[in-house]
């Protein structure tokens, strides 16, 4: 056993690379409201087509996420932000 | 002890008077403090494009008038003129924004957004109450938009 231990052998060669570490940016910079008013600051949170950008790639806190969320929906219903485009960015 | 009972009855009966007027009056105290409390809030309007300079300022100073005449201090306003919409509304491409920032009474936004509701002029409107760091947010807003209009 300790021998077939030693010799494993990948299929893949492992990913060795580290990944940065993701953090909340509202957390980071005490930010403490997102003001629904400021679409270009609302935009770093949604994709090309108008969709709000998960938490696993945005690395914002459920917190704030939540609040990211609130502001975008209002700033769509002002026709600040749109709901569905192509090409936004 | 039946004895001791009947001796302090009275007491006891007085002590637990007491404690519910306290109690009462402390609830009155509360409920007057809410009714007279203020809330914060900021409203925002869009007007279609169709109308002339001396209209929108007519209809920005209806809902002002309106907001004052049901008690409603206000506390900050902006014209961001005339800006694209993201998306068509009512087929317009355009519109006149409108930001409003007044404490008022709860009751307040009702009457406002049926007037919103009402005026055909008015094709989108959100009210939102501004909660502690809201509130910080805009008087920062504010004081920023106050000292730019000073150096200019």
């Amino acid at each position: 056993m300790a021998n077939n231990n030693e010799e494993i052998r990948y299929l893949n060669p492992p990913t060795v690379d580290l990944k940065k570490k993701k953090y909340c940016r509202f957390k980071k910079s005490g930010i403490k409201y997102i003001d629904y008013k400021d679409p270009e600051f609302l935009k770093k949170f949604v994709n090309e087509q108008g969709k709000i950008l998960p938490r696993r790639l945005t690395g914002t806190s459920l917190k704030y996420q939540r609040r990211v969320a609130q502001a975008i929906k209002r700033a769509r219903h002002l026709a600040l932000l749109p709901f569905v485009t192509d090409l936004l960015k | 002890m039946r004895k001791l009972k009947k001796l302090l009855n009275p007491f006891v009966h007085q002590i637990i008077i007491y404690n519910f007027a306290n109690t009462f009056e402390k609830n009155v105290k509360f409920k007057t403090l809410i009714n007279s409390m203020l809330n914060h809030y900021e409203t925002v309007f869009i007007l279609t494009p169709v109308l002339s300079d001396t209209q929108i300022k007519e209809t920005v100073e209806k809902f002002k008038s309106l907001l004052l005449e049901n008690g409603a201090v206000i506390t900050n306003e902006e014209n961001w003129g005339l800006r694209k919409l993201a998306y068509p509304i009512q087929k317009k491409t355009t519109g006149f924004y409108c930001l409003l920032q007044f404490d008022a009474e709860p009751n307040v936004i009702t009457t406002l957004e049926t007037n919103y509701r009402r005026d055909e002029r008015v094709i989108r409107y959100l009210t939102v109450r501004l909660d502690k760091y809201a509130y910080e947010y805009a008087e920062k807003r504010k004081n920023v938009k106050l000292k730019e209009g000073k150096e200019n």
